[in-house]
């Protein structure tokens, strides 16, 4: 029978599957972070149980971690104290930690790629909904809440009932300035920030085919921010070439055997989706977001929808979302002042998106209004931007590259946006006070954030772009 | 795990859609490493200014409103996968809540603490709305047994959908790692294929 890429992956993990009953699924590999860990170790002592698997768990703190002067002790004394807790509970069960200073250390979904820990073909959660992130490499990822992460310690076994599949093509070509961020902040103001709940959600399309891993990564990322728990792409070329070599990915007869599998790993032609939606590359310009959840974005160039177009019962929270922001009916945001830049977070903090951002950024200077802060993804991405230089085109630009962590995404840590202020930013959510009580934040693509950061106002990076090539 | 079987109570009408984790309890205050306490800072934003002072025009702040059943708008619990959402609005003395649509974590996370989120057409919840606008007092009575929320003010009711082992494991308060830990042969097994 012909399965999707979702139910081929599905199958192979399911330990039972009993009619009335959610599956019990076998799960490869857990990753745990300080926030969402404390409270399910704790139940574990409770049931006087170990973790069942340690090895099949892999631990960094990220969430609450400073980025600035990482190696002093942790000024915050309840973030000092979670992410101390992580350390205590990682060595009394016997889980590898790679918490600060070590070369490993990072956000949770940078790191399991780049070491080679995320693999296609596996079932990988963790106790964060940005988890999704993953199925960029052909896996079942996806974001769980604590009680479920003690299931996984406790059993290596989650009750999960088997997803709805969507898929999404995209197809054609991308216009200059335009990204994966772009592409997914598109999709989702298409089908709305719950338009994707139930499904796994599969990316296929040339245009999807054309992506680098990094690209893949950010798109799968924000799956859950139209309600999908998991997105994923059928593993290729790019996916094998890019996990060869790392750190702990099969190597010599174990790579042989592992690719072989790999190639099997993609939804067969006639196979059923409970959903399809086909776009185009070519209508997506770059985007930016108006409103407080990622499903209120437009191109760039668009005026924001008016508050009488929106369906009659959501014009309350419509208007709320505005008055929040500041912003009009049917006002263009472009040459609007913003205040703070941020590039970073799980979505876009890769090696690849400081590149990206240091081509653009380099012989320019910030804007004497912006105060603009790159967070890299991990230890290993910070080095390798210094590695290449980047910290110094970034030094010139006035930019300002920190250490490793979650960041003014969600400012658990002390990177707050001040109250009121604007913030364009590479992460994923523009909830009300995510980045800071009252901050206002423009979801964007790592291009657009740096065109702001070095104009000052929302600029079309596209018309740079065009200066520079005329 | 708390159980749930039936409850009578008031609601606390909250009609705002999209409702995400980080307005339930913001990040901040995710850094307690116990389950207990986050009631308190329970919308926290919506509820106090920035000062602390109690926001008056919040339904929490609100002393028309009271009882065990939130009310809110479509997408509830979109966002985070926190837990602490669903341990705040618990532990604020919520153990119900009504929404046209819920996010799936959200969900998840209230079903394995023993809140039970019930989802109903767009239409009873605008029959809710609307009730309570007009009687802040009515109550809706929730048969977790029966599957049904009724309206008690008019005797309007709708039945709802719970997965048939959820609602075994809130009638009887168990929970999934029992569940699994019973068949833990079953693992064994399938970890030597």
């Amino acid at each position: 029978m012909s399965k999707t890429l979702v139910e081929k992956i599905w199958d192979a993990h399911v330990v039972k599957s009993e009619e009335g009953f959610p599956d019990i699924l076998y799960i490869d590999t857990h990753l745990i972070h300080e926030v969402t860990s404390p409270q399910a170790f704790d139940g574990l002592r409770k049931r006087g149980l170990p973790v069942f698997r340690p090895q099949q768990t892999v631990a960094t703190a990220d969430h609450n971690v400073p980025t600035l002067n990482q190696l002093m002790p942790i000024k915050e004394e309840l973030s000092r104290y979670q992410v101390d807790m992580l350390t205590k509970n990682c060595a009394e069960f016997g889980i590898e930690l790679y918490g600060l200073g070590h070369p490993f250390q990072g956000i949770v979904h940078v790191i399991g790629p780049e070491l080679g820990i995320t693999l296609p073909g596996k079932t990988m959660v963790c106790g964060d909904s940005h988890t999704s992130t993953h199925g960029a490499f052909g896996a079942i990822a996806f974001g769980i809440g604590t009680s479920q992460v003690e299931q996984v310690f406790a059993t290596q076994c989650l009750l999960q009932s088997k997803p709805k599949t969507m898929k999404i093509e995209m197809n054609g070509q991308l216009g200059k300035g335009v990204g994966a961020k772009d592409i997914i902040l598109y999709i989702i103001a298409q089908i709305s920030a719950a338009g994707g709940t139930g499904y796994f959600i599969e990316y296929a399309g040339s245009a999807i085919e054309a992506l680098s891993m990094e690209a893949r990564m950010t798109i799968c990322n924000m799956s859950i921010e139209m309600g999908a728990r998991g997105g994923l792409i059928a593993p290729d070329k790019i996916t094998f070439d890019y996990i060869k070599g790392r750190e702990f990915a099969p190597a010599g007869e174990d790579w042989d055997k592992a690719l072989a599998y790999w190639k099997t790993l993609y939804s067969d032609a006639d196979a059923k989706f409970d959903s399809v939606l086909t776009f185009d590359a070519a209508d997506i310009a770059p985007m930016i977001t108006y409103g407080t959840n990622p499903g209120m974005g437009m191109g760039i160039q668009e005026n924001i929808p008016a508050t009488k177009a929106q369906p009659e019962k959501e014009k309350l929270s419509y208007q709320k979302a505005l008055d929040y922001m500041g912003f009009d009916d049917d006002a263009s945001l472009i040459g609007k002042p913003v205040d703070y830049v941020f590039i970073g977070s799980c979505t876009n903090s890769r090696i690849e998106d400081l590149r990206e951002v240091a081509d653009f950024v380099k012989d320019k200077r910030k804007a004497n209004n912006v105060t603009v802060w790159i967070v890299p993804g991990s230890k290993q991405v910070e080095q390798q931007a210094i590695n290449e230089g980047l910290d110094k085109i970034f030094e010139a630009a006035g930019f300002q590259l920190r250490e490793p962590g979650c960041s003014a995404c969600l400012g658990m840590n002390e990177d707050k946006i001040p109250a009121g202020k604007y913030c364009v930013s590479t992460s994923n959510r523009n909830f009300e006070g995510r980045q800071g009580q009252n901050a206002r934040t423009l979801l964007a693509s790592p291009l657009t954030a740096a065109a702001a950061a070095v104009t000052g106002v929302i600029t079309d990076v596209r018309e740079l772009l065009e200066k520079v090539e005329g | 795990m708390k159980k749930f079987t039936k409850l009578t109570s008031a609601v606390v009408p909250l009609n705002i859609e999209n409702i995400d984790t980080d307005q339930i309890i913001p990040a901040r205050f995710l850094k307690a490493t116990t389950r207990e306490g986050f009631g308190e800072n329970l919308f926290r934003d919506w509820r106090y200014e920035n000062d602390n002072r109690p926001k008056a025009d919040f339904v929490l702040n609100d002393p028309t409103y009271s009882g065990q059943i939130l009310v809110a708008g479509k997408n509830f619990g979109c966002g985070s996968s926190r837990e602490h959402a669903a341990w705040a609005i618990q532990d604020a003395g919520f153990d119900v809540v009504i929404s046209s649509f819920f996010a799936d974590i959200f969900k998840g996370n209230a079903l394995n603490n023993g809140l039970l989120p019930i989802q109903v057409s767009e239409d009873f919840l605008k029959n809710i709305f609307t009730a309570v606008e007009a009687n802040p007092n009515v109550d809706l009575t929730v048969d977790l047994e029966n599957q049904v929320v009724i309206l008690n003010e008019t005797g309007v009711s709708e039945s709802f959908e719970i997965n048939a082992y959820k609602k075994s494991c809130l009638i009887n308060g168990y929970d999934d790692i029992d569940f699994i830990l019973a068949q833990k042969d079953l693992i064994e097994e399938f970890e030597k294929k």
